[in-house]
């Protein structure tokens, strides 16, 4: 084991290890880890080499940039071409391919995009441009949207006229459900998004372990976190149970927190429902702004152009999304395919030049295999 | 983006708009901390920050402990940089 020595507790990580290896014994679990945090700490960890064979483990599609569809991306680089426009993002969207090309590109091709690390700074900048237009691309699970949120709230206080949010906010327990909906997906258990869980609370997995009669163990992202939210996990599997227990409760309580709860109930309402990379449609599983906030919403502010748009893309049938759907990136998200499977994979798609999001992201899935499962050391 | 930067309370910068100082990684930055006005938030305290906002209130231990995970993760650096990035600054009271 390449790094156990480095961490802290190292004999109560092989301990821990121990434990969950015989109490898997010769039963097969498949376990999957919803966020890519965990996938991303999983691999840089090697934490699959301390687990039996028993374990299998899938990769969620709990990584923001990677479920979000092309044609979103597209969207928000043609409000970005609109006269005076200043488009932010995330840095993790920079390098996320739409079907012509990612924020990156564009911006050396002259659009103004820029990159930042809060809702808050895209406000000010708005503040200090009046001249300018200032569209957020806003993106992420319920740990991002009370940032979005209250910026928006911010922004009305403030009287900005130039600021406006395209929102791809989603939300957790949708996806969690499709997945097991899914007859091609056989999910025993879940470790689930720790931080996520700071805003919905432990409890808002609670659905899930009553209607699908699955475990749920609120993990952290240290290695020992990840491991001992695994044998609580066995634990419940080799007894029957299905519960929601939270192994992160240092940081994550059981209630939602109160103020992201009432702040999100004003500016979000349900979409009826979003598309999702390698999922397909989902109903109620992402959110726009209410109409109280209307005169901050891109997609209402930039309608005529997008309409435009998206009649132009979807008109004469000339787009060509074959190259990209070849890309198994589906099949990986739902964990019917390892990343290495995939035929592109390491070749025309790599963490520098990404065909599929996958591998953009360091909580992707291809990025973390890349990045840390070496080609002589390939797992699953 | 699922992971949380650590930073240490200093100052309140304005207490109605919920904007406070905090020393992240020795970079001092403000930061928002609406999110969590109920947990009786002082000065001298550890949070976990995600984009600009404090998600929750931890132990000076788990905030360590925290850093430490986001060395080994190699995400430090990232980390850094992003609280470097914050620039929303607001005028003190």
């Amino acid at each position: 084991m390449k790094y156990v020595d480095e961490f802290r507790n190292p004999e109560l990580i092989k301990k821990t290890a121990e434990e969950i290896k015989s109490l898997v014994g010769d039963s097969r679990f498949r376990v999957m880890e919803v966020c890519g945090g965990h996938t991303h700490a999983i691999y840089r960890f090697g934490l699959e080499q301390l687990l039996p064979d028993g374990i299998e483990l899938i990769h969620g599609p709990g990584c923001p940039v990677c479920i979000l569809p092309m044609d979103r991306v597209d969207e928000g680089l043609a409000i970005a071409r609109a006269p005076d426009v200043v488009l932010t993002v995330y840095g993790d969207m920079m390098r996320v391919p739409g079907y012509e090309g990612s924020p990156l590109e564009m911006k050396a091709k002259g659009l103004d995009i820029r990159m930042v690390y809060s809702p808050l700074d895209a406000l000010k900048i708005a503040g200090a441009h009046p001249d300018k237009s200032v569209v957020f691309f806003a993106i992420g699970f319920e740990t991002t949207a009370p940032a979005t949120a209250l910026t928006v709230l911010q922004a009305k206080e403030m009287g900005l006229t130039n600021f406006s949010v395209f929102v791809n906010h989603v939300t957790v327990i949708p996806p969690m459900r499709a997945v097991l909906d899914d007859p091609d997906m056989k999910i025993d258990g879940f470790v689930g998004p720790g931080h996520v869980a700071t805003v919905i609370g432990a409890g808002g997995y609670e659905e899930i372990a009553r209607d699908y009669k699955k475990p749920v163990i609120v993990s952290g992202f240290e290695p020992l976190d990840i491991l001992q939210s695994l044998l609580m996990l066995v634990k419940q599997l080799k007894t029957g149970e299905a519960r929601v227990e939270n192994q992160y409760d240092r940081v994550v309580s059981w209630d939602a927190n109160p103020t992201a709860r009432e702040v999100l109930a004003r500016v979000f309402e349900l979409r009826e429902d979003f598309e999702w990379r390698g999922l397909g449609s989902i109903a109620a599983s992402a959110v726009k702004l209410t109409e109280e906030f209307k005169d901050f919403d891109a997609e209402v502010k930039y309608a005529t152009l997008l309409a435009r748009h998206r009649s132009e893309r979807d008109g004469d049938g000339s787009l060509n999304r074959e190259r990209h759907d070849d890309a198994p990136c589906g099949k990986v998200l739902k964990g019917l395919m390892k990343p290495h499977q995939c035929a592109l994979f390491g070749r025309e798609c790599t963490p520098e030049r990404p065909v599929g999001a996958l591998m953009v992201s360091s909580e992707g899935s291809c990025a973390a295999y890349f990045n840390y499962v070496g080609e002589k050391n390939k797992i699953g | 983006m699922c992971l949380a930067i650590p930073g240490k309370i200093e100052e309140f910068v304005d207490r109605d708009r919920h904007f406070a100082r905090a020393d992240i990684s020795g970079v001092k930055r403000q930061i928002n901390v609406d999110l969590i006005k109920e947990q009786g938030l002082q000065e001298g305290d550890w949070v976990l920050i995600h984009v600009g906002f404090a998600m929750g209130k931890i132990s000076e231990e788990q905030a360590l402990e925290q850093l430490e995970a986001l060395a080994i993760l190699g995400e430090a650096a990232q980390s850094r940089a992003e609280a470097e990035g914050y620039m929303f600054e607001v005028e003190s009271e």
